[in-house]
């Protein structure tokens, strides 16, 4: 029957056609071209990653709290890392190890949970679930990005285990520290290391965004136009965006790097004296590398955040029982943060000798990115207010976010200010605010996705008494870590120090770090209540229903536990958006996407009700497939 | 049926169907070009900032001033502006082969497939000349990643690994162009009933030609 232009379509969805065969188990469950299979392997890895970045930090939290301590008990673990000191016996975590300990703590959260373990997680799972889609665009492609991943994941993972140790320079990799391997000991071989990684990591990332946002364009079933998509997919798909534009500069930034490391160029190194002596390289700009990293390493900050975002806006008005405040208020402010990212890089240069005026500019187009921030912020809380709030952990873990977000956020203004931060740059002010603002708020929203569509993923629910201990625990310990954190930087405390015993002026602040430290280490132990609730409820869990929260959106039409191509019979159509929750004379407290309105006469509204009579002449339109 | 769908799905956009009437393949294709644009701008604004923040730059029409053959000949940016006109020649060509694919005419598609592979090894050869002439140099030391006889040293390193980064692209893109060509030698587009794998590749194709213009017009014309 179908128009011309739904050939074109129909073509695309050949490669669906392949549902009933049978395959073997490499193809179902390591090589897999489904979407659901690759978003578990991400979710799996990122989860794997998680618990190696988390006992990084408790390492580095050990040396901080506890500067005195002996850790010669640590030798099995760490080996050559922990000095033995040769007069009194006691075991001494070495000094360049803290670096790259703290270096790739970083790396791994931001990169290899908070972009790979989330994006890759719930863009894989969700799109094609909520957009009515038999699978990604490329299955093959989506295939290739979780491979690439893995390969990134392995070369990052072999650095641990080289004489001269991992990258060291931070996570951010400044040269000339990073450029020269005579620096430091984690800018030889593991620095090498750590470029290889990253950039097959950067080709994973855009496989998997251009596949995601192929998909949200071409993909969506009949009827769900873009104001009728959920607000996860708004935000995976403007994630997906800003990484296919910021991935690629820093891919420029590291192929310079490594030339100027490998190849003796100087794009970034100049009259650099090493040991009294001289280098040859002369012109270059360290500078340079900050501009291009950051043009990244700023938008990066939403890739992790905004998929955290959309998913809390999707859990609240879901457990509120009530339609999200302000959708297409959300929406303008996802776009104009998305936008705005790209523009204020330079804010984490202020203390770099740029020009002031410069300065000022990117301090108001920093400040400015708040007003969308809050605009999500209050949406959250009015569509919280007056609900019909039903607390699942996914619900606490949402609301944690919000919590996060607003006291991580405001200390953002106090930072994008060119002034002030030249008292707070590169202090624990900063550690504490990113880590409130952007690590655990955005690890929180993940989390909360797990909870959430754990029943879409393996059929079955997790236990909710653990869920609520993982909370509390969780949320609890998060700020009495980050909240003194601040006091510690307002103080002066530099990041990325080994000791800071040697400073008579911080020795008031020895307790506040060992309190931290504790808590840290609490928090961390709290998470593995988690990672038992999860792989013991993968088996043994409380077999979930079709829709166990009561939710509107498509995924929740599928069978308990979709097979290849997610809808057994035809895609389904949509005729109304995503957060019909509690509508004023309907039946239900929620209404899904798929009813149509001409079902629904007892709670239309007046142009609803026109929209009713046109569904039924569109009735004998026949599903694409 | 197709009024139906005008009542409810009022534009392009309500879902069904592909907003811009193109395959996915086609669009991811311009997904990965507008990300490798970002990619050759950072490094187009580093070559920019390294070289304004430097003392001195080499005049670009006495550095490229020699020709194949000519030894001793003064023929400034002559010789890259053949190979600049050869790899614009394999756009048109490139053109031409997408517009043999609407009409499904496979013999004319893998005639100018054909001008365009040729097109794109002749500039990788040209590229290879160009390159050896810079290394050997003219009787000062030539140039090489760290060093050059023209004037600072970022000037070659530049040179190289941007001519270097896009001459990649280009030897991908034969490489690519051959497959289908060979794919259309062996009738598979016909049997599929279009050809638009040719358009992608074109797309590829263009954007290799545009960035040319841009690392042309920044290392020979400024």
């Amino acid at each position: 029957m179908s128009t011309a232009h739904l050939d074109n379509f129909t073509d695309e969805m050949e490669h669906d056609d392949h549902d009933h065969h049978e395959q073997s188990f490499i193809s179902k469950y390591i090589f897999s071209q489904d979407h659901k299979v690759i978003a578990k392997q991400f979710l799996i890895s990122g989860i794997i990653w998680a618990i190696i970045g988390g006992l990084l930090s408790v390492i580095f939290r050990l040396q901080l709290g506890f500067p005195d301590m002996d850790m010669a008990w640590l030798r099995p673990l760490l080996g050559q890392w922990i000095n033995i000191d040769a007069a009194t016996g006691l075991g001494k975590l070495d000094t360049e190890f803290y670096l790259a300990l703290v270096t790739m703590h970083g790396t791994i959260m931001v990169f290899f949970v908070l972009t790979a373990g989330l994006s890759g997680t719930f863009s894989n799972f969700l799109i094609p679930l909520q957009i009515g889609a038999r699978d990604m665009a490329s299955g093959f492609m989506n295939m290739l990005s979780y491979w690439f991943f893995f390969a990134s994941s392995m070369i990052m993972f072999a650095s641990f285990f080289i004489s001269t140790g991992p990258a060291s320079g931070s996570w951010v990799i400044y040269p000339p520290l990073s450029a020269l391997p005579q620096s430091m000991s984690g800018a030889g071989l593991g620095m090498t290391l750590w470029l290889v990684a990253m950039a097959l990591f950067i080709v994973s990332t855009l496989l998997g965004g251009i596949n995601y946002i192929a998909t949200i364009i071409n993909l969506r079933t009949d009827g769900m136009s873009f104001t009728k998509l959920p607000l996860t997919i708004w935000a995976f798909f403007l994630t997906a965006i800003i990484g296919l534009l910021s991935f690629p500069v820093l891919l420029s930034a590291a192929l310079l790097l490594i030339l100027d490391r490998s190849f003796g160029t100087s794009f970034y190194l100049s009259e650099i004296y090493i040991g009294g002596e001289a280098l040859p390289n002369m012109g270059g700009s360290p500078i340079l590398f900050q501009h291009l990293f950051w043009f990244l390493g700023h938008p990066e900050v939403y890739i992790v955040l905004l998929p955290s975002l959309g998913i809390t806006s999707e859990i609240i008005s879901t457990n509120s029982r009530k339609p999200i405040f302000g959708y297409k208020a959300m929406i303008g402010s996802m776009m104009a943060i998305a936008i705005l990212s790209f523009v204020v890089w330079a804010h984490h240069m202020f203390v770099s000798g740029m020009n002031p005026f410069a300065g000022s500019i990117f301090m108001l187009l920093t400040l400015i990115i708040a007003v969308p921030s809050a605009i999500k912020a209050f949406n959250y809380i009015t569509t919280l207010w007056k609900g019909n709030i039903i607390f699942t952990p996914a619900m606490m873990f949402s609301i944690g976010l919000v919590s996060f977000f607003i006291s991580g956020g405001v200390t953002g203004i106090f930072l994008g200010n060119a002034a002030l931060d030249i008292q707070l740059h590169d202090t624990y002010f900063v550690t504490a605010h990113f880590h409130l603002v952007m690590g655990s708020a955005a690890f929180f929203g993940m989390i909360a996705g797990v909870y959430h569509w754990f029943p879409k993923m393996f059929g079955r629910m997790m236990d909710r008494k653990l869920g609520y201990i993982h909370f509390w625990t969780s949320f609890i310990g998060i700020y009495l870590i980050f909240f003194p954190m601040h006091y510690i930087g307002i103080a002066g405390f530099p990041r990325r120090y080994y000791s800071f015993t040697n400073f008579d002026a911080f020795s008031t602040f020895t307790d506040l770090n060992a309190f931290i430290s504790v808590a840290a280490i609490a928090t961390f132990v709290a998470q593995l209540i988690f990672v038992f609730n999860f792989f013991y409820s993968i088996f043994k869990g409380k077999r979930a229903t079709q829709n166990p929260w009561d939710s509107t959106t498509l995924e929740w039409t599928t069978p308990i536990e979709p097979g290849h191509g997610n809808w057994p019979g035809p895609i389904p159509k949509v005729y109304r958006w995503p957060y019909d929750y509690s509508k004023p004379g309907a039946k239900e407290d929620f209404i899904m996407q798929t009813v149509p309105y001409a079902q629904t006469p007892e709670s239309n509204l007046p142009h609803e009700q026109e929209l009713a009579g046109l569904e039924g002449k569109d009735d004998n339109a026949i599903k694409v497939d | 049926m197709s009024a139906t769908s005008t009542t409810l799905a009022a534009s392009d956009w309500t879902g069904g169907k592909s907003p811009f009437n193109v395959s996915y393949g086609k669009l991811m294709m311009w997904l990965f070009l507008l990300s490798d644009a970002f990619t050759f701008s950072g490094f187009l604004i580093a070559y920019g900032l390294v070289r304004f923040s430097a003392d001195s730059w080499p005049v670009p029409e006495e550095v490229f001033n020699a020709m194949p053959f000519m030894h001793g000949v003064n023929a400034p940016l002559i010789f890259v502006g053949i190979m600049t006109f050869i790899l614009i020649l394999s756009s048109v060509t490139m053109v031409m082969a997408v517009d043999a694919g609407h009409r499904m005419d496979k013999k004319g598609v893998a005639k100018w497939m054909g001008w365009t592979i040729i097109g794109g090894a002749v500039f990788l050869g040209c590229q290879a000349w160009e390159w050896t002439h810079f290394i050997i140099g003219t009787g000062g030391g030539g140039a090489s990643l760290t060093w050059n006889e023209y004037g600072p040293a970022s000037f070659a390193a530049f040179f190289f690994f941007i001519t270097g980064f896009h001459g990649t692209h280009v030897l991908s893109g034969v490489v690519i162009n051959y497959l289908v060509y060979y794919n259309t030698i062996r009738g598979v587009y016909e049997k599929r009933g279009h050809y638009d794998m040719v358009e992608k590749v074109g797309l590829y194709w263009h954007f290799i030609d545009l960035v040319w213009v841009f690392v042309f017009t920044f290392f020979y014309l400024v």
